[in-house]
């Protein structure tokens, strides 16, 4: 299936933000959870991630900190901060009404007007 | 055939190229671009083949560097690169346009210095309508190049009418205080005027006020820069053309006000197209002048506070203090503008700004107390209550950079909070020079 470019767009910050929010992370993780989270169905170019955070950065939605882990290279790490999580909630907030009010006007998806039609 | 190392290496310098990526991102990008490579090869690809899908997963160069453009304009705030590959067609012919502008304005200034005789004769209609011969040409630069609709020019220009109506209009009288604080605000006042073309209209927007900042700051490096050059030209001359017994400062007459009125111009173009040199030395300065700065405020400081600022604070000192403290805010702002946003942990730098502030606002805090002092021992004059009001506008604004720049440091708050705090407090500056010339004079009737 193929995803509209806007519709990745718009879903990337809130997306961005609640995997930062189970946890801190970077950015090839990061990548690899949109991956699996969508199934590959979302496609995302690979490096269009970094200007996002670092837009998220900018806004304080997250923070960021270069650590070098065991074994391995230097890394930057994103963690969502107050502001990040208050962000996120928002927008969540945004998406579930997005979603229901398409879910009620689309046939067979259980929504209000089935329900009424099925009366 | 190359090894992987080798052609990540050469992938590496090419994106650390591009514009608006800095050493950082780069960094961030190759970890991301050898994640992908292991995974790949685990998937049973070879190193090579690795490289090639990871290198197009992550995207084109051109693409990625835009994207880090337009989020980092700090780092790159050239319109040059965000709206497009058409603009690059204007930037080779904009030199024209700069160059018609540059002597408009340097016709300008002659003419009305002609018109008033000078230097033979100094008459204050000419010092009080100067700006007016050159800021207006800047303006109307910008709104060309930004390509501003009617509406956006009609604003442009409104400003410029009005202020030409007070200064003319007004009755002044000769030599009076009033006068002379209306001439030195008044370019103050205009310079923000050309925010608004400037910006191209978008003069909400606060990351395109603190790219006014920054080319404020730039611009007046050039300046300086062009100042000095044309210095020491007019040196040579005089000396080359002495013996010939040519009167020299006829020649500086002439030259002398066009020249400055054009270079306004030039500057700005300048600014514009050679963007990359100074992008690099403006920030060097700052970092250089603000600990240098900050260590002469803490002295300084330190000094007064124990002798107290006493009587001696006559007006001459208070006009050397108020420009220090200019100085100072120029540089805190200039700072905070040209602050990679990226790096958002507090630096060394962050914290000698803050030493810079809290000095300042000591020292702001004393100069205002021994003018209150003053103002109740002998009431308001023009002078001491624009010198008040340009203190005060300072202590605010100085006051919370300090107390959000210790907040910084502590990580209580962002990084953004400063900027966002400078670019926000941008009007009042405006609008107190405006003050100054609009309202002061008819309030102290012209004395």
């Amino acid at each position: 299936m193929h995803i509209d470019k806007d519709l990745v767009a718009a879903s990337a910050t809130p997306l961005v933000l609640a995997i930062l929010a189970e946890d801190e992370s970077y950015g090839y993780a990061i990548l690899k959870r949109v991956r699996a989270l969508s199934g590959g169905e979302l496609e995302w170019t690979d490096g269009m991630l970094y200007p996002l955070l670092h837009r998220l950065l900018r806004l304080g939605y997250v923070t960021t900190e270069w650590r070098t882990p065991p074994e391995g290279r230097r890394r930057k790490y994103y963690a969502i901060t107050d502001e990040g999580r208050a962000a996120l909630a928002d927008q969540r907030q945004q998406w579930v009404t997005v979603t229901r009010a398409l879910k009620d006007v689309w046939p067979g998806s259980g929504g209000v007007l089935t329900a009424l039609s099925e009366a | 055939m190359k090894s992987v190392e080798s052609q990540i290496a050469e992938w590496r310098a090419y994106v650390a190229n591009a514009p608006g990526v800095n050493g950082h991102d780069v960094d961030e990008l190759e970890d991301h671009l050898r994640h992908e490579i292991a995974e790949l090869n685990a998937a049973g690809l070879t190193a090579d083949e690795g490289f090639l899908i990871a290198v197009k997963r992550l995207g084109e160069v051109d693409g990625l560097s835009r994207e880090f453009a337009r989020e980092h304009s700090g780092r790159l705030w050239k319109q040059l690169l965000l709206s497009g590959d058409d603009e690059q067609a204007h930037a080779s012919s904009g030199w024209l346009t700069t160059l018609v502008f540059a002597v408009a304005a340097a016709v300008a200034i002659q003419l009305a210095r002609l018109a008033a005789g000078f230097p033979d004769e100094e008459p204050t209609w000419l010092a009080r309508n100067a700006t007016l011969f050159v800021l207006p040409f800047l303006a109307a630069y910008f709104a060309r190049q930004r390509q501003l609709d009617t509406r956006g020019w009609t604003l442009t220009a409104t400003p410029f009418v009005l202020a030409a109506l007070v200064v003319n209009l007004y009755p002044w009288s000769g030599d009076s205080d009033t006068e002379t604080l209306a001439i030195l605000s008044l370019p103050i006042a205009l310079w923000f005027v050309v925010a608004y073309p400037y910006t191209g209209g978008t003069i909400r927007s606060h990351e395109r006020r603190m790219d006014f900042v920054r080319f404020t700051g730039e611009w007046f490096i050039y300046y300086v820069l062009i100042a000095l050059g044309g210095g020491v030209l007019m040196g040579l001359t005089a000396a080359i053309l002495e013996p010939a017994e040519v009167d020299v400062d006829r020649i500086a007459a002439w030259v002398l006000p066009s020249g400055a009125a054009g270079a306004v111009i030039v500057a700005a173009w300048l600014v514009e197209s050679k963007q990359r040199v100074v992008e690099n030395m403006a920030p060097v300065l700052t970092m250089l002048f603000t600990p240098l700065f900050a260590l002469m405020l803490a002295g300084a400081a330190v000094v007064y506070a124990v002798t107290g600022l006493g009587g001696a604070f006559d007006r001459e000192h208070l006009g050397t203090f108020d420009a220090l403290l200019v100085v100072v805010l120029a540089l805190v702002l200039y700072g905070t503008s040209a602050r990679d946003a990226s790096t958002s942990s507090p630096g060394w730098m962050d914290g000698i700004q803050l030493v810079a502030v809290v000095s300042a606002l000591v020292l702001d805090v004393m100069v205002l107390g021994a003018m209150i002092a003053r103002i109740g021992d002998l009431g308001f004059t023009p002078n001491r209550t624009a010198a008040l009001g340009l203190n005060l506008v300072l202590l605010v604004n100085l006051a919370w950079a300090g107390w959000l720049s210790a907040r910084f440091l502590t990580r209580r708050c962002r990084l953004n909070r400063l900027e966002r705090w400078q670019t926000t407090y941008l009007p009042v500056f405006a609008l107190w020079a405006a003050t100054v010339v609009v309202i002061l004079p008819p309030f102290f009737g012209f004395d």
